[in-house]
């Protein structure tokens, strides 16, 4: 059985206008329909771009959005049908790793004062030195770090400090929310290995959240896409890159810059118009109609598309896509640049 | 100023014919804080950019990039800033150029985009104002005319409906449309230098993409040279003739883009390029981070500023400051400032 069961999930924020008579006039649906799983002692990437809805996914599992529809399942537990004791007692299972380390450590707190807080929450009694050594030991940080404050640190070390935090209770699950994308660069390497490792050492389940492509299919065994609030495609890590699927896949692979000058300049880039749409709009049908060069007269404008197997697909690799199957085929062609930019004048070829 | 041996060799130089367009030698940037220790943000950076060349500039943040290009067009605060070296733009000395000879020459001659498009636009003035606004001090145009401009420049940067762009306020924009405008205005005056910084950065990967895109067509379909600053070496590989590599406020290598690639030398290239997991590569490829972080640097005055992190260090990289050779493997244009290189047998593939 999956550890993690998520279905169906609905998080809408309302829009609120007025300042005495308070009136709802609408709704903004950060996530809107996921469904998803996670078998134990496996990682879940969930990627996408800014205002995807993937953020509010990952609180909204650990029930720190109000769930609008749908339910959240762990271990066997609907979260959303548990009053607050035992969903306290539940939460130990499971722990969030924030982006900026700097912004989720108190800077008044000492590190040793920072990994014990969460013992003394769950009640577990103290002498904690022993515990906080250890723990410091787990992310690689010397003992000496515990009588130290986070701005004594480099961002990497304070990363670390916050996923020392986060398996203090020796949790489960683990969601981390862009746990590499403020540190530099030579630095993101030695978080995800951190991430690897101490997933072999204490059997932890990961959703790992992040934007960036490369760094999700290296950390993950399957790898959510999500667009607008919806999951567009689900798939192994393994064949993503070879065989994506949702012609959303398809042009945030070719965007993203591959540091080997002969790819890139051999490379096809598929290019979309416009930006995203507003999540308060979503537009009908499918969600990415709007922008995609695959776009059909039918059914995509006016028809929602469901996460199925495309015919004579891999049944773990799952797509919401009407056209899937002759998109792969090549049946069906991209538009070019100049045709699908045809309200907005075309950008130049590329050079 | 260190003393060195032998010469820095000069990254980018020799490859035009005649004088550079922008010419940086043994730039020099400390800040000084009153009560704290003063840093030395750029170290003794000297390149060439020729005329209508893409150069891109890498390194982590401290690395000196951004603060080598402000020093370069004066825009640092003076006050408690120490600058030396000379910068020369088409032959005239930037650094001493009066502040309103200079504010000519940036904006008519040198334009600068940077990461953040929000906060280098005035948030109360329409688009359209703060492009007619360059129009009229730099290209003297007025009125319709130069309304008739802007709607046009709007146009060449990807915006459609330009007319009713022009009314639009900045936070009227997303983002990637806001950079765009960024860059409309840079292109305002049809410079001879783009400078770059972290142009992409704040943005989605598709709509980065499209950014590095219209870069891309704009530097190849004008004279325009382009520097572009970034941590990214992704974004140089597709657009960037020659990509100088810093560390620690200096340049540790320089290379035309294809050798930089396919055979870097220097510990830290490699390193970066070993510590970024590619897609396009099988997955489970191991990284191998850099160990310790950019703050575990060395000064320069005492041996290789990278030395405390690298994998490669020998004895001799504590015996003063290595200095930036060319000639590697035969390559006149590929510099690299290292006593230990990583031979061509570990080369990543």
């Amino acid at each position: 059985m999956s550890l993690l069961e998520v279905r169906g999930l609905k998080v809408h924020f309302p829009i609120k206008k007025g300042i005495v008579l308070e009136r709802t006039v609408g709704h903004v649906r950060a996530v809107d329909g996921v469904d998803l799983s996670v078998e134990k002692g496996r990682t879940l990437g969930v990627v996408g771009e800014s205002g995807c809805g993937k953020s509010t996914l990952g609180r909204a599992i650990l029930q720190l959005e109000p769930i609008t529809e749908g339910s959240v399942v762990f271990d066997g537990t609907d979260l959303s049908g548990l009053g607050n004791k035992d969903l306290r007692a539940m939460r130990k299972r499971m722990q969030m790793v924030f982006q900026d380390p700097l912004a989720s450590l108190d800077p008044r707190q000492s590190v040793s004062s920072v990994l014990s807080e969460p013992l003394r929450t769950h009640g577990i009694k103290g002498p904690y030195d022993a515990r906080v050594r250890e723990l410091l030991d787990l992310v690689g940080l010397p003992a000496t770090a515990a009588n130290r404050y986070p701005h004594e640190f480099s961002g990497g070390q304070r990363q670390r400090v916050g996923i020392a935090r986060a398996i203090a209770l020796n949790p489960e699950l683990i969601i981390a929310d862009e746990p590499v994308s403020a540190l530099d660069v030579s630095i993101q390497a030695q978080v995800v290995n951190l991430l690897e490792e101490l997933q072999e050492r204490l059997g932890l389940t990961y959703v790992v959240i992040a934007h960036d492509l490369a760094v999700v299919r290296h950390i993950s065994d399957d790898i959510a896409v999500m667009y607008l609030g919806a999951v567009v495609e689900v798939s192994p890590s393994e064949g993503l890159y070879d065989e994506p699927l949702h012609p959303y896949t398809r042009s945030l692979l070719s965007a993203i810059p591959i540091p080997d000058p002969e790819v890139e300049d051999t490379r096809e880039r598929i290019l979309l118009r416009g930006d995203i749409p507003s999540a308060a709009a979503p537009p009908p049908g499918c969600r990415f109609h709007t922008r995609c060069p695959w776009r059909q007269p039918t059914r995509c404008h006016d028809e929602v598309p469901l996460l199925r197997v495309p015919e004579g697909g891999d049944p773990g690799h799952t797509v919401a896509c009407h056209w899937a199957e002759q998109v792969a085929s090549g049946e069906l062609q991209p538009m070019s640049a100049a045709d699908s930019l045809a309200t907005e004048p075309a950008l130049p070829p590329a050079g | 100023m260190t003393t060195t041996e032998v010469r820095d060799a000069i990254p980018g130089q020799g490859l035009a014919a005649g004088r550079p367009l922008l010419e940086v030698r043994d730039l020099t940037v400390t800040f000084r804080s009153r009560g704290r220790r003063s840093v030395r943000a750029v170290d003794g950076v000297s390149l060439d950019v020729a005329e209508g060349a893409t150069v891109g500039i890498v390194g982590e943040s401290g690395s000196g990039k951004s603060v080598t290009s402000l020093a370069s067009l004066g825009l640092l605060n003076r006050r408690g800033v120490d600058i030396s070296g000379s910068v020369r733009f088409d032959g005239d000395d930037l650094l001493n150029m009066p502040e309103d000879e200079l504010r000519a020459v940036r904006g008519r001659e040198i334009a600068m985009v940077f990461q953040d498009p929000m906060s280098s636009l005035n948030p109360v003035l329409t688009i359209g104002r703060q492009i007619t606004e360059i129009l009229e001090r730099h290209k003297g145009l007025k009125g319709q005319e130069a309304r008739d401009r802007a709607a046009e420049l709007l146009l060449s940067v990807g915006i459609g409906d330009a007319v009713r762009r022009l009314r639009s306020f900045p936070h009227q924009l997303s983002g990637g449309m806001r950079q765009r405008v960024m860059i409309a205005m840079a292109l305002a005056c049809e410079p001879r230098l783009l400078i770059a910084d972290e142009p992409t950065t704040a943005l989605d990967v598709t709509i980065s993409a499209q950014i590095l895109e219209l870069l891309r067509s704009l530097v190849v379909n004008s004279r325009t040279a382009l520097v572009l600053i970034t941590h990214d070496l992704g974004v140089v590989a597709g657009i960037c003739d020659q990509v100088h590599v810093m560390y620690s406020g200096r340049i540790v290598e320089s290379a035309p883009r294809r050798p930089l690639f396919a055979d870097p030398r220097h510990p830290y290239t490699t390193g970066l390029l070993n510590s970024v997991p590619r897609l396009d590569q099988p997955r489970g490829i191991p990284l191998l981070p850099i160990p310790g972080s950019p703050s575990d640097t060395l000064p320069w005055t005492r041996g290789c500023a990278f030395a405390p992190r690298c994998t490669r260090q020998v004895p001799e990289c504590l015996d003063g400051p290595p200095a930036l050779l060319p000639d590697v493997d035969g390559v006149e244009s590929h510099l690299i400032r290292c006593v230990n290189p990583v031979p061509d047998e570990e080369q990543p593939a």
